[in-house]
């Protein structure tokens, strides 16, 4: 029994109720004061940032002086296209391409695997065991690596006792990417990079995957579709976009990291440290920006060609 | 329990269960999805598994499908023993209750998908995915993405993209589910057509009795992961094996042995139609009750009777005189329409 004195309209408890009723009347008030921080970050300090980036690749430096020129040119930018410059941009796309596509590889039986069947406490251990290595410091794993890698490392040491120091001393004497020993090799570099990133491929491809109904495999399977077939046509075609996405990160790290490179390899220059060495110690800022903008436009021209070829059509 | 004896110079029926169990979770406590299920479908023939949820009809779809494998027991597709063979080799296709249309495919490459994979060049699987298409009334549908078509249309798209492999069973798991009524309606209908035109096996899966009823030429009722009944659909209707049947297909009063007996029946369980039942004037007839609740069905009035001890329900049709709540009615009915169960369970 409702009591007849009761009210069509309950009182206001205070402010809370006031807000409330503002933002019910103009909803779209509380978006806009909930978007304008990010929005101004992001428009004003980052994109400003990169405009202001923009702008210095188009000044040049006074070879003699070192001075910049603050006057429009392309020089900078056809300085890139110097023997050495491209081959910085050369090796950094070679290795951010090596590099992204190891973890693609690696990563997608884990990514499965966790998609498709772990379920409850399984998948808590899957999301531990896949970020956990993001909570040590990013230093603390390189040099672990370099010493892994090192001639004295363990790596060495097991190959010996395993009698395979043949299989090792192969593969370090493949020429181009082998070396001294695999902490002085491209492959050492390889390796460290594939393992800093991973978790970068592995969680969006999971996360892709996750969105493939189990009936779209059934359904490719009843139509008479072996496993390689439903994996072709179906399963690789839908978790494309996570693929991509998580390539988007290994390949933009790969080729923006400064560090790796210096620790782990021939010491042979990449973009991120040729940035680094250029507004640092050369004092060259034109030329520092221009590379910088390179990945930039690599990743500009990558998702144009993805889109093209239809990676996000089943988004 | 056991299926009609088959006549002697029958065919090999299209599909067979011999005492299958499919169980999952530990052995020790095991989840009893089918358990000891005998079924015999003939070829040809439009089958329905009805059931409410759980009840093991569509683990029984899937272990036709191959998606499922038995714990026990042993399926034969034409005769022919389909343990050790995966899904994409039996030719039985399945349309599936979300439709699992591919969606980075047209419409046309999803229907035409069970051709692609089989090495047919494009031209003519394009071809068959056409005539499929406008045996499903989509003409002209065929550049469209699944995400651009209605329910219904999808649905239609399913039963093509099924149908094109042209395989002896076709398998539908709640197919008509996700529609509204007037179109399910429609699809029921359209489905009866299309199967009496392709002559092909057809076995669905259902927890609509009315559309188990209307459809097939013969069902099997489940409970609990065993067979309740098995017959065609005027057999079960009328003459319920268990309570559950009697419960679950239609709206029957179960009666139990003493008001059976009250009803003029032996001490036995016993189930009576609603529509079997007239309300009559209360002087001069040998039962009575008084009238609790009435609910309005459109085509007529259900009636709740209390009588003997229980409640029944009698379906008074529109037209006729309605008794008021806590009138007190004679109850009649032709005493060959309380059927006497056999079954408890």
């Amino acid at each position: 029994m409702i009591p007849a004195a009761a009210p069509a309209i309950l009182a206001e408890r205070g402010l809370a109720d006031r807000l409330t009723a503002i933002f019910w009347r103009r909803p779209r008030l509380l978006l806009g004061i909930l978007l304008a921080p990010p929005l101004i970050w992001l428009g004003l300090v980052y994109l400003g940032s990169l405009a202001a980036l923009l702008l210095q690749s188009f000044y040049s430096i006074d070879e003699f002086s070192g001075v910049v020129k603050q006057e429009f040119t392309l020089k900078t930018y056809a300085e890139l296209f110097r023997a050495q410059n491209l081959d910085i941009i050369i090796r950094t796309l070679l290795m951010s391409a090596a590099v992204t596509l190891g973890c693609a590889i690696i990563a997608f039986p884990i990514a499965y695997y966790a998609a498709r069947f772990a379920k409850g406490r399984w998948k808590a251990v899957f999301y531990l065991g896949v970020m956990l290595p993001l909570w040590s410091s990013y230093l603390v794993k390189v040099y672990a690596w370099k010493l892994i890698l090192a001639k004295e490392g363990i790596i060495t040491w097991a190959a010996d006792a395993l009698h395979l120091s043949m299989v090792l001393n192969a593969v370090l004497s493949i020429p181009g990417i082998g070396g001294n020993s695999l902490s002085t090799s491209w492959i050492g570099t390889f390796l460290v990079f594939v393992y800093i990133w991973l978790p970068y491929m592995i969680l969006p491809m999971q996360a892709a995957l996750e969105r493939v109904p189990n009936s779209m495999l059934e359904a490719s399977a009843d139509l008479g579709a072996s496993r390689s077939q439903t994996f072709r046509t179906v399963v690789f075609p839908l978790a494309l976009p996570g693929i991509i996405a998580g390539s988007i990160f290994t390949f933009s790290l790969t080729m923006g990291d400064y560090i790796i490179p210096q620790i782990v390899g021939t010491s042979a220059r990449f973009i991120g440290l040729a940035v680094y060495q250029l507004q640092g110690t050369a004092g060259n800022i034109p030329l520092a920006a221009a590379f910088a903008v390179v990945p930039i436009v690599i990743m500009l021209l990558y998702l144009t060609v993805a889109k093209r070829m239809g990676a996000f059509d089943a988004l | 329990m056991s299926p009609a004896a088959p006549s002697p110079a029958a065919p090999s029926p299209a599909v067979e269960f011999r005492s299958v169990s499919r169980h999952f979770g530990p052995a020790t406590a095991p989840v009893k999805a089918v358990d000891g299920v005998d079924l015999t479908i003939a070829e040809g023939s439009f089958f329905a598994m009805l059931g409410p949820s759980g009840s093991g009809k569509t683990t029984c779809l899937r272990l036709i499908s191959g998606f499922e494998k038995p714990t026990a027991g042993s399926i034969r597709i034409f005769g022919q023993d389909v343990s050790d063979i995966p899904p994409n080799r039996r030719n039985v296709n399945t349309v599936f209750q979300d439709y699992a249309l591919f969606p980075h495919m047209s419409v046309r490459d999803n229907v035409a998908y069970g051709l692609m994979v089989k090495g047919v060049d494009r031209r003519t699987r394009d071809d068959r995915a056409e005539e499929m298409l406008s045996l499903v009334k989509l003409d002209g549908y065929g550049d469209r993405k699944p995400a651009q078509l209605s329910g219904g249309q999808r649905q239609r798209v399913a039963l093509a993209r099924a149908l094109v492999n042209e395989p002896r069973v076709l398998l539908l798991d709640e197919p008509l589910g996700a529609l509204d009524l007037k179109l399910r309606e429609a699809m029921q209908d359209e489905l009866k057509t299309l199967q009496a035109r392709l002559g092909i096996t057809f076995i669905f899966v259902t927890h609509d009795q009315g559309e188990a009823l209307s459809m097939a030429d013969s069902l099997a009722v489940f409970n609990n992961g065993r067979i309740a009944q098995i017959g065609t659909p005027a057999q079960v209707y009328a003459r319920p094996r268990t309570r559950f049947v009697a419960d679950f297909v239609g709206s029957s009063n179960v009666l139990p042995p003493d008001v059976t007996r009250a009803f003029g029946g032996p001490a036995a369980w016993s189930s009576l139609r609603p529509e079997a039942l007239r309300l009559t004037a209360p002087d001069g007839v040998a039962l009575s009750g008084t009238v609790t609740t009435h609910r309005y069905l459109g085509a007529g009035n259900r009636v709740t009777v209390a009588t003997q001890g229980t409640e029944i329900s009698a379906l008074v049709p529109a037209g006729q005189p309605l008794p008021e709540t806590g009138a007190t009615v004679g109850i009649a009915f032709d005493p060959a329409a309380l059927h006497v169960m056999e079954g408890e369970g």
